[in-house]
């Protein structure tokens, strides 16, 4: 069992911030790397990627938005209480070098994801240059976190009711034509998100990587549930990934697989809320 | 002389088993094992030969005529007891074991007749002591002040820890997922091993004393160098070979196609059958194709089946003759329903605009000269292609070494296909102090080998840690 230490409610109450006790984890996980997460004897397993990690006080982040049955329950718990199955730190660290200039991408909660993976960037000497985006003011998260470990920091939304009006691929497309030293480019968000950032990227031959959020089991390599094309090959995200060259990675196969369960989803979710209402 | 005359008049009995039509909708037990009576009956057969063949055919060497003569005269618990000197699985053996490969394939009475039903009353006798509530724990010796890290709760992880524990060390489990049991609990299926049975096994080692962490996946979390400085003596890597194999053919990865570990652990280890109950989704085909003709094919085949399709092939490249599969398991999975498809293999899948797989195109095979596995080696028949209409696949073609824990230890031998090279006595690997068996070391083989395995290894890390002082 994995205690909970602190919650927090983000992004007018649609993104959930856990502290969890899992000191060996806390102790073990390096930037990029997830975790696998069963709530209770019921429960399926998901994966989250830690937005960081506290290892002298033996904790872990993780953040996630509500989008259906699991992460509704989880949003249910409170300070105190406890995770039945936390598994990790699981999939390849990300490789973080000193490059130059790179330009980390962050949409929704994949902003989460990115946080620490900008924060290494930024610590190995980096010149970083964040943008993050949301649909709308209220969504954005952790503005700050990001703010803090970023030379330049940009924002788009949507609706244009925070920073600039827009996609955080019009902020991305100004910058790489404005700037021609560019080195490294890290796209986290939904996938339609990371598909235009790569199309964005691409005539520009700047290396894009992205953090693929694949259906996942067991991730350990055992079942293949997560595997996506890459280059022409079939890769395991839990194993192989979760990041990869996104320039190589078919995104339509990608989004095609996520929506195999939607039905199901939709079902799962129906019947906890009537159960909750009860 | 007249005695053993009419012992060899009684038929070999049948277990009464659930009918194809009603169990091919259920997931509850296929055979519901011997009456007491049955049992009785069945254990008469045995001729107690004073050479007996068929302890060789075991891979645990359990002492097959003393325990069936214990059931013969009613003794029961005694015949559990029996087992479970040599087996700390039995309930588990005496479903999954191929008897007819091993045991039973040495019992004289089958060259005439045939052979003692040794599986199904080693079933009977486990179940027997577990149903009356009387398991009882044997005299432990004094503690020798040893700790060994088991890696994996598999068949050879639990069989080594039954027997460690046994000779006095301290030994502690690793395993990655939530559950304990391997491929017991995610890949075998409620209708062929209830989990309850693996369960209360476990649970067994557990008053022994033995100790299971779960959500360890180790080479991540631990490595093995961490677990030995953490104190433990020896480490034993029974992790299995999970690495699922794919084909590599177009449209692989459309949506409804399952690699059998992907679909076998939806439903077993998450109950995915019982979905909404429980959370985990399970895409139900109703023209389903199954690619392999091993057990895992079969159990595949039998699960989707009773997640309600209406047509289940089992695709083989091969004929019926070299079917991997027990053919019991064949058997069980024709009488439900189950079409075989033989001399046939995908080429190509087919999808619609959502990324669904609707169809698989084949091609027809005919069998060619031996291989080096010394099976003859399908051939395909140009111009035989054909296509199937199906909306889920699951491929069962094998498995592979899962490289998680094998590659985060440094120096340890590996074969080409990335088995740790291990002494198949001993289970001693190019480490010191670590050994390793079942899966990882031979590739996927039976459940009986890997207790072999586990067995095998216990004796020697036992010598081991004594010889350390």
């Amino acid at each position: 069992m994995f205690k909970i230490v602190e919650k927090r409610e983000m992004a007018g109450n649609t993104v959930c911030h856990f502290k969890i006790e899992a000191p060996l984890i806390a102790k073990k996980a390096r930037p990029g790397q997830f975790v696998m997460l069963r709530a209770n004897e019921t429960g399926e397993r998901i994966p989250l990627t830690m937005a960081g990690t506290d290892p002298a006080k033996g904790t872990i982040d993780i953040i996630f938005q509500v989008v259906g049955k699991t992460t509704a329950l989880l949003r249910t718990l409170q300070k105190g209480d406890a995770i039945l199955d936390i598994i990790g730190p699981l999939g390849k660290p990300t490789h973080v070098e000193k490059l130059g200039t790179v330009i980390c991408v962050g949409g929704g909660t994949g902003i989460a994801v990115l946080y620490p993976i900008t924060r290494a960037l930024k610590e190995i000497g980096n010149h970083v240059i964040s943008i993050v985006g949301a649909r709308t003011k209220d969504l954005l998260i952790m503005e700050d976190e990001m703010k803090n470990v970023s030379d330049e920091f940009f924002i788009t939304t949507d609706d244009g009711s925070y920073g600039r009006h827009g996609f955080v691929t019009d902020a991305l497309k100004d910058l790489l034509d404005a700037k021609k030293d560019v080195k490294l480019v890290v796209g986290i968000g939904p996938v339609p998100m990371m598909k235009f950032v790569c199309k964005t990227t691409k005539p520009y031959g700047v290396k894009t990587m992205v953090s693929l959020n694949t259906i996942m089991v067991d991730a350990t390599g055992m079942c293949g549930a997560c595997r996506a094309t890459v280059g022409g090959k079939t890769q395991f995200c839990c194993v192989d990934g979760p990041e990869f060259d996104g320039h190589e990675v078919d995104f339509d196969e990608l989004m095609k697989r996520q929506a195999a369960y939607l039905k199901e989803e939709r079902q799962s979710y129906d019947h906890f809320q009537k159960e909750q209402g009860r | 002389m007249a005695e053993k005359e009419k012992k060899e008049k009684i038929p070999r009995q049948p277990m009464p088993e659930q009918d194809p039509k009603v169990r091919s909708k259920n997931f509850d037990e296929v055979p519901f094992g011997y009456t007491p009576e049955l049992a009785q009956r069945e254990a008469s057969r045995c001729l107690q030969c004073k050479k007996p063949k068929c302890i060789e055919g075991c891979p645990v060497g359990v002492k097959i005529p003393e325990f069936v003569n214990l059931i013969t005269e009613g003794d029961f618990i005694g015949a559990a007891k029996k087992l479970k000197e040599d087996n700390s699985l039995p309930a588990v053996c005496g479903r999954v074991c191929p008897q007819e490969a091993q045991c039973e394939s040495f019992c004289i009475l089958g060259k005439k007749d045939e052979p003692v039903a040794v599986g199904r009353l080693e079933r009977f006798a486990a179940d027997y002591e577990r149903a009356k509530g009387t398991v009882e724990l044997p005299q432990l010796p004094p503690p020798t002040g040893k700790k060994v890290a088991v890696v994996g709760s598999g068949p050879a992880g639990l069989t080594l820890a039954g027997d460690l524990i046994k000779y006095g060390h301290q030994v502690t489990i690793f395993e990655a997922l939530h559950k304990p049991g391997g491929v017991l609990v995610y890949g075998i299926p409620e209708f062929r091993l209830p989990k309850a049975i693996v369960d209360a096994e476990v649970d067994y080692l557990k008053r022994l004393g033995g100790e299971i962490k779960y959500d360890y996946v180790i080479g991540k979390v631990l490595t093995v160098d961490e677990l030995f400085e953490m104190g433990y003596h020896a480490v034993f890597l029974g992790v299995g070979a999970g690495l699922p194999v794919f084909m590599n053919i177009p449209g692989e990865n459309l949506c409804g196609i399952y690699s059998a570990n992907e679909y076998l652990t939806r439903s077993n280890l998450m109950k995915a059958y019982l979905f909404p109950q429980y959370d985990t989704p399970i895409a139900r085909g109703k023209n389903v194709a199954v690619i392999g003709g091993g057990n895992v094919a079969m159990d595949s085949a039998r699960t989707a089946l009773r997640l309600g399709a209406d047509n289940v092939h089992i695709v083989y490249r091969r004929s019926k003759t070299e079917l991997p599969a027990r053919a019991e398991e064949a058997h069980h999975a024709e009488q439900e329903g189950v079409q075989f498809k033989f001399l046939t293999a995908p080429t190509r899948y087919i999808g619609n605009a959502d990324g669904w797989v609707t169809g698989m195109e084949c091609i027809e095979m005919e069998l060619g000269e031996p291989d080096a596995s010394g099976r003859r080696r399908p051939v395909p028949k140009e111009g035989s292609n054909f296509t199937l209409d199906v909306d889920l696949v699951v491929i069962a073609i094998g498995t592979g070494a899962n490289p998680i824990i094998t590659s985060t230890v440094p120096n340890l031998e590996l074969n080409k296909w990335g088995y740790i090279v291990a002494d198949p006595e001993t289970g001693k690997t190019s480490r010191e102090g670590v050994y390793a068996g079942g899966d990882i070391v031979t590739g996927s083989a039976t459940v009986i080998l890997a207790m072999g395995a586990g067995r095998n290894s216990s004796k020697a890390i036992h010598e081991y840690l004594m010889s350390k002082g």
